[in-house]
C-alpha cells in the first residue's frame, strides 16, 4: 500500500535544539576519553605540585668546602669547624682539587706557613663566591676582627614573589593554550577524517552551530580547568589571588576563545591527525618557549620581545600574573586584552573563511 | 508495488558532467526517478555511481548539467532540499563515544520535524543496542545505525550509497528489510550497488552505468529480457582456449559465447536443446567435461554483454 506522504503528520515533538545536542555530544566525546580527562586537569596539576616542591625556597644552604690534609692542624681549620654554615672536609691535596673540579666542594681552604690563608674556587659559581665570603668572616673573626656597625637580621619570604606564584599563572595560561587547540583542533580533524563532517553537513545542521559546539563546551570546561588548578595553587602553596575574580573570569574567557579561534584556524584544512599534530607543534612550541610559562620572557633579547610580546600566551600568562600577582587595574591589563581580542577575531574570520567541511 | 510510470518526477538529472583532474567521473548523464520507487544505480567500482549521488545529495556540485529533486534545485533551495533528504554515505564513521541512541538523537535534532528516536531505532532493530556505543557494534550493525540517521528526518527521499557492501547474507536481509519498509511506507530511494542479486531483489528500476554513462535503464526483468536468453551455460573442458568461439556460435540455440577464466558462458535460447549437440561435440573432439552449469540470466550477464567485462572485474 502506498500512502500519500504529503498527508502524514510529521513529529515535531521530541526534539531538543540542536545545539544542545552537539554540546552533550562534545561533552560525551570527553569524558568518555579517559586520557583527555588526564591531560586536561590532571596533569597540570601534578606539573604544578612538581614544580613546587623542586623550587620552594629552601632554608639558606651551608657551603661544602675542603681543607687540605697538609694544614690540617692549623687553628684556621679549627675555626672553621666552628663557625655556622660551614660543612669541612678534609682531604689529600689531589682529593681536594677533584672535589673542587666535580663541584662537590665549593672552595678549597689551604693555610700557609707563613700564617696567610689561600682559598682556591672558581670565581664563576655562585655557591663559590658565598663560600668565600662566609668562609673569609670566619677567619677573620678567627683571627680577631670585630664588627664596627651591630647589625640585626629579619628574615622574610613574601607570597606572591616566589617561583610557584610565578608558575602557576603560566601553567595555567599554557593549559588554556593546549586545551583550546589540541581538544579543539584534534576532534575537528578526526571528524573530517571520518568523512563525519561531510555527513553532518548533508542534514540541516547549522554550521555555525557545529563550531559554536566546541566553543560552549570549552568554555564549560574552562570553569573546572581554572577552578582546579588555582585551588590547587591557592590551598596547596597559597599563591595569591589579589585581582579581582571578574577580571580574572574575563581574562580566562577571552583567552580561552582566543586559543579555541587558533584550534579551529589550525584544524581548518587538515585531513590527517599527523598533519593537524605538526601545525599544533608549530605552533604551540614558540610560545611554549617565549611566552614566560616556565622562566620570565624578559630573559629573551630586546630585539626579539616585539614579537614575544605580540604571542598570544604571551598576554594572557602577562595578564593573569598582573591580575593574580598584582591585583592590577583594567587599565593595567588593557593591552594585554587588546592583543587576545585581536588574535580572537583574526583566527574566527580566518578560519571561518578557510574551514574544510568535505 | 512498482511506481506507475505517470507518477511525478523525484529526481530529474539532465547532462550531468564532472571532470576531476585526471579522469572524467561522470559523463553527460541523465536519469529519472519516479516518486514512490527503488531506482538501482548499477556499475562497477569507478563507474560514477558516488560521484553522481553526491552531486544529487548536494554535496558535489557539477561541471555541467542540471539536477532538479523533489520539484527543487540546490543553487536555491539548500536548506529546505536538506530537510527532506535521508542519506547515507560510503564512508562515514560516526562518533564512537556515542551511543547508538544518542547518536540518533543528535541527527534527529538537525531536522524541524522528523521520527522519534524509539521509531527509528526499533525501525533498524537496534531496540537492544540503543545503549552501546557505536565503537562496540558490529559492520551490520553500525550500517543499519548510518541508515537510522538517514530516515530519522522522516525523509521524502532516500539515498543510500552501497548500503551492503561488506556485510554478511544476513546483515544484508536485514537492510533490505528495512528498504522495503520505507517504499512500501511510500518513500522513494535512489541507492548504488555492485550487488545483481541485490539490485534485482530492491529495486523497481535500474541504471546501469559505466564509465559516467547510463548503457542501460529499465526494471531488471525488462534488462534481463533483452538478453533474448532463457539460460545461461557455463562449462570447462581441458583446453578450454583451444575451442574456437566460431564453432559454438554455430550450436543450435547459441546467441553469444564468451571465455572468462578458464570457463565459456554461452547465452542460449533453452539449456535443454542446447547442451545434448554441446557435450556430443566436446566428446567428439575427446575433451572430457571439468565444469557444467546453468542459471537463468541475470543482471551481470546483461552488464557483461553491454562491457564485454565482468562487474565485479576492478581491473
Amino acid at each position: 500500500m502506498t500512502l500519500d506522504r504529503s498527508t502524514r503528520v510529521k513529529n515535531t515533538a521530541d526534539n531538543t535544539p540542536a545545539i544542545v545536542q552537539l554540546t552533550l555530544s562534545r561533552f560525551r566525546e570527553f569524558y568518555r576519553e579517559p586520557e583527555a580527562v588526564f591531560w586536561v586537569f590532571i596533569f597540570p596539576i601534578l606539573l604544578a605540585g612538581g614544580l613546587g616542591i623542586a623550587f620552594r625556597n629552601r632554608p639558606a644552604e651551608a657551603s661544602h668546602i675542603a681543607v687540605a690534609r697538609s694544614a690540617a692542624n692549623s687553628p684556621v681549620v679549627d675555626s672553621l669547624k666552628k663557625a655556622s654554615g660551614i660543612v669541612v672536609d678534609v682531604l689529600d691535596d689531589t682529593a681536594a682539587a677533584n672535589a673542587l673540579r666535580t663541584g662537590k666542594v665549593s672552595l678549597v681552604v689551604a693555610p700557609r706557613a707563613d700564617g696567610s690563608v689561600e682559598y682556591r674556587f672558581d670565581e664563576a659559581r655562585p655557591e663559590s663566591r658565598t663560600a668565600r665570603m662566609v668562609v673569609d668572616r670566619a677567619v677573620q673573626r678567627a683571627g680577631g676582627q670585630q664588627d664596627p656597625v651591630p647589625v640585626a637580621d629579619t628574615k622574610v619570604s613574601e607570597r606572591g614573589s616566589r617561583y610557584i606564584d610565578f608558575v602557576v599563572p603560566g601553567l595555567l595560561g599554557m593549559n588554556l593554550m593546549g586545551s583550546g587547540i589540541w581538544g579543539i583542533g584534534f576532534a575537528i580533524v578526526d571528524a573530517r577524517k571520518k568523512k563525519l563532517l561531510k555527513r553532518l553537513i548533508a542534514t540541516p545542521m547549522s554550521r555555525a552551530e557545529y563550531l559554536a559546539s566546541f566553543l560552549f563546551f570549552r568554555l564549560s570546561l574552562l570553569v573546572i580547568e581554572v577552578a582546579t588548578l588555582i585551588g590547587f595553587g591557592a590551598l596547596v602553596f597559597g599563591v595569591p589571588l589579589r585581582g579581582s575574580m571578574v577580571q580574572l573570569a574575563i581574562i580566562c574567557v577571552l583567552s580561552s576563545l582566543a586559543f579555541g579561534g587558533l584550534g579551529l584556524l589550525i584544524a581548518a584544512r587538515p585531513r590527517t591527525i599527523e598533519g593537524a599534530s605538526g601545525l599544533m607543534n608549530l605552533v604551540m612550541l614558540p610560545m611554549w618557549v617565549f611566552s614566560g610559562v616556565f622562566f620570565s620572557s624578559g630573559n629573551f633579547p630586546k630585539a626579539a620581545q616585539p614579537f614575544i610580546q605580540a604571542l598570544p600566551l604571551t598576554a594572557v600568562n602577562d595578564a593573569l600574573r598582573a591580575n593574580m600577582l598584582q591585583g592590577a587595574s583594567w587599565g593595567a591589563v588593557g593591552g594585554e586584552l587588546a592583543i587576545i581580542v585581536t588574535w580572537l577575531l583574526v583566527c574566527f574570520a580566518l578560519a571561518l573563511r578557510l574551514f574544510r567541511w568535505r | 508495488m512498482p511506481a506507475s510510470s505517470t507518477a511525478p518526477l523525484a529526481l530529474a538529472v539532465r547532462g550531468l558532467r564532472k571532470a576531476y583532474a585526471d579522469v572524467v567521473a561522470v559523463d553527460a548523464l541523465d536519469l529519472e526517478v519516479r516518486t514512490g520507487e527503488c531506482f538501482g544505480l548499477l556499475g562497477p567500482n569507478g563507474a560514477g555511481k558516488t560521484t553522481t549521488i553526491e552531486i544529487c545529495e548536494g554535496l558535489l556540485s557539477p561541471d555541467a548539467g542540471s539536477v532538479d529533486i523533489l520539484g527543487m534545485q540546490w543553487a536555491r533551495d539548500g536548506n529546505a532540499l536538506r530537510s527532506r533528504l535521508g542519506i547515507q554515505l560510503q564512508e562515514t564513521l560516526l562518533s564512537e563515544k556515542l551511543t547508538v541512541a544518542e547518536s540518533v538523537k543528535l541527527f534527529r535534532s538537525f531536522y524541524p520535524a522528523g521520527r522519534s528516536v524509539d521509531e527509528v531505532v526499533g525501525l533498524v532493530q537496534l531496540d537492544e543496542k540503543r545503549a552501546s556505543r557505536v565503537g562496540t557494534l558490529s559492520g551490520g550493525q553500525k550500517q543499519r545505525l548510518a541508515v537510522a540517521c538517514a530516515l530519522v528526518g522522516d525523509p521524502d527521499l532516500l539515498f543510500l550509497d552501497e548500503p551492503t557492501t561488506g556485510l554478511d547474507p544476513q546483515s544484508r536481509r536485514q537492510l533490505w528489510d528495512i528498504i522495503d519498509k520505507f517504499r512500501s511506507e511510500g518513500g522513494t530511494t535512489v541507492l548504488t550497488t555492485h550487488y545483481m542479486d541485490e539490485a534485482e531483489r530492491l529495486c523497481d528500476r535500474v541504471a546501469i552505468v559505466d564509465h559516467g554513462r547510463v548503457i542501460a535503464l529499465g526494471t531488471p526483468r525488462e534488462l534481463i529480457a533483452s538478453l533474448g536468453a532463457g539460460h545461461v551455460i557455463e562449462f570447462g573442458v581441458d583446453g578450454s582456449r583451444e575451442i574456437d568461439e566460431a564453432a559454438l556460435l554455430a550450436l543450435a540455440g547459441v546467441k553469444s559465447a564468451r571465455l572468462a577464466g578458464g570457463s565459456w558462458a554461452l547465452q542460449v535460447g533453452a539449456a535443454h536443446e542446447t547442451i545434448p549437440v554441446l557435450l556430443q561435440q566436446l566428446q567428439a573432439r575427446g575433451m572430457p567435461l571439468t565444469e557444467l552449469r546453468t542459471h537463468s540470466p541475470t543482471l551481470e550477464d546483461v552488464f557483461v554483454t553491454l562491457t564485454g567485462r565482468s562487474l565485479r572485474d576492478d581491473a
